[in-house]
């Protein structure tokens, strides 16, 4: 079962078991992680699940599609290169360890 | 001793609700009772993903059972309130459940929801005939639309359609039957009907508008047949009924709280007894946009949104629910997101390809921007989301160039009017 790893504000890591398959989101709303709403659920539509993967996964992960390159856009108070909605993350085994960190404000 | 907060119906809105109260530091007791089996869970993909098997419904869980375990929620499932009643006016009182419970409650909150408006034909018992609202009936559904061969859907709205794309996606054939002129008439312009009705038939489907289905036969009692008023019969061996939904307005009565088509609440979510709040499908409410009229929207923003409020009104804070309320729906590879509310425009401009399939529909009153429908136009959406959120305009002249993107056209409301 692969884990992610979600770095809040204040620095601390939680860490959360996932299914394969899932998103990043999904398992952040689920275990209550704070900072990451996810409002439509996945759909690519409230931009509310902003997060920054980590500099180590960031290649992995890969950039933002189209879709979400309007919503982080317009959407995203801080936006970087590293930036990307986590509904729109796939968890896999292969990104077992994954690690995001919550912006401050979604 | 503080017997706490009662929160009435476990789903979106009630979650919210229980888990904006801990948020906030509320540290009494919070019952959380629902009359499914299950923990709260999201609704929107039972007539998406979920119908179409791609989801497992603990993936669907708003939060785990661990986490409101550790947040100190009580979830009470399979269980629902008969009678309530406060004590003096409230806000404390007791209620008894259908198995004989009672429950004591210093707070309450209406977060009941609405049931699906029933098919009140010959023939709406039969076996085949389905509604979707819930993880049960989305679970049933999915199971008898593996078999069918013919699926008929009545209704022309959200659900309905959604539940068409899905089983066309399947290779099933597919009727959709809408009483209206249009579909989703109640919340899209006619241009944007008139683009699902050609999108569902350029898909397959077999849109009929303007008739109303009047009959349902079968062999036994499994539906064989639909009979409209056309006086014309379609064969399908699955009805899924989508024709709306009707707040639960049972406790509210047994309360004697002002009822208009839905329990009526103020922009802080109070009830006509403000020691009482509401919150989600189940309420009217002032225009979050203008704070005017009475609006019932049924979605997960304002579930939410309107649950943050209501939790805050508890607590004894003032926070109208004044957040743009949007709205999504995924059909095919269409997708449909909606900001603001365009209940009452005058004018509206479209943007984009039509026939492309990618396009946005901006929606004014007196030249002041309302509301957006985007398809397949996710910055247009949020552009105008934006700017409804921040108080500001898109003229509608400079917004009909679709050359132009719409997030440079915004302008402060005062001098875009």
């Amino acid at each position: 079962m692969p884990k992610v790893v979600f770095i809040t504000l204040d620095g601390a890591a939680r860490v959360v078991d996932a299914q394969a398959g899932e998103s990043v989101m999904a398992v952040a709303v689920r275990n209550g992680v704070p900072g990451i709403i996810g409002e439509c659920g996945g759909n690519c539509s409230c931009a509310t699940c902003h997060v920054y993967v980590d500099n180590e996964f960031s290649a992995s992960v890969g950039g933002a599609g189209d879709m979400e390159d309007d919503l982080l856009d317009l959407g995203v108070a801080d936006r970087r290169d590293t930036s990307r909605l986590s509904c729109q993350i796939k968890v896999t085994e292969e990104l077992d360890g994954l690690t995001v960190h919550i912006p401050e404000e979604q | 001793m503080d017997a706490g907060t009662l929160v009435v119906g476990a789903s979106q809105a009630g979650l919210q609700l229980a888990v904006s109260l801990r948020d906030a530091g509320d540290r009494s007791p919070i019952t959380l009772i629902g009359e499914e089996p299950h923990a709260p869970y999201q609704r929107p993909p039972l007539s998406k993903s979920y119908l179409q098997g791609g989801a497992e419904l603990e993936q669907l869980w708003l939060r785990t059972p661990e986490f409101l375990a550790d947040k100190d929620i009580t979830l009470v499932t399979a269980e629902r309130i008969d009678t309530i009643e406060l004590d003096h006016g409230g806000p404390s009182g007791s209620a008894r459940t259908v198995s004989g419970q009672t429950l004591t409650f210093d707070r309450l909150a209406l977060t009941v929801g609405a049931r699906p408006r029933r098919l009140e034909i010959p023939g709406a018992d039969l076996d085949g005939v389905t509604y979707l609202r819930t993880a049960a009936d989305a679970t049933l559904l999915r199971e008898l639309q593996s078999a069918a061969e013919s699926v008929v859907v009545v209704g022309g709205g959200f659900i309905g359609l959604e539940a068409a794309a899905v089983a066309r996606a399947q290779g099933k054939a597919v009727t959709v039957v809408e009483a209206a002129d249009r579909l989703i008439g109640r919340a899209v312009a006619p241009v944007v009907s008139e683009f699902y009705r050609a999108a569902h038939a350029r898909r397959g489907v077999d849109v009929r508008l303007g008739v109303q289905v009047t009959s349902l036969a079968g062999e036994g009692n499994r539906v064989q047949c639909v009979g409209l008023s056309d006086g014309s019969r379609i064969p399908a061996d699955l009805v899924i009924v989508g024709i709306g939904v009707v707040p639960r307005m049972q406790l509210a009565r047994q309360l004697d709280l002002d009822i208009e088509g839905g329990i009526v609440v103020d922009r802080y979510a109070r009830t006509s007894n403000p020691t009482v709040v509401a919150a989600g499908d189940c309420t009217v409410q002032p225009n979050p946009l203008t704070g005017h009229g009475r609006v019932r929207l049924e979605s997960v923003q304002n579930a939410i949104s309107q649950a943050k409020t209501a939790a805050a009104t508890l607590l004894g804070r003032r926070e109208p629910n004044d957040a743009v309320p949007w709205f999504w729906s995924d059909q095919y590879d269409l997708k449909l997101q909606i900001a603001g509310l365009s209940n009452g425009h005058d004018r509206f401009v479209v943007r984009g390809d039509l026939e492309g399939e990618a396009f946005a529909v901006l929606y004014y009153r007196d030249e002041m921007l309302l509301a957006v429908d985007a398809v397949n136009s996710p910055g247009d959406y949020m552009a105008v989301r934006k700017a409804l959120t921040q108080g500001s305009t898109i003229s509608a002249d400079a917004a009909a160039d679709g050359a132009v993107a719409l997030r440079n056209l915004s302008v402060p409301q005062a001098l875009g009017v």
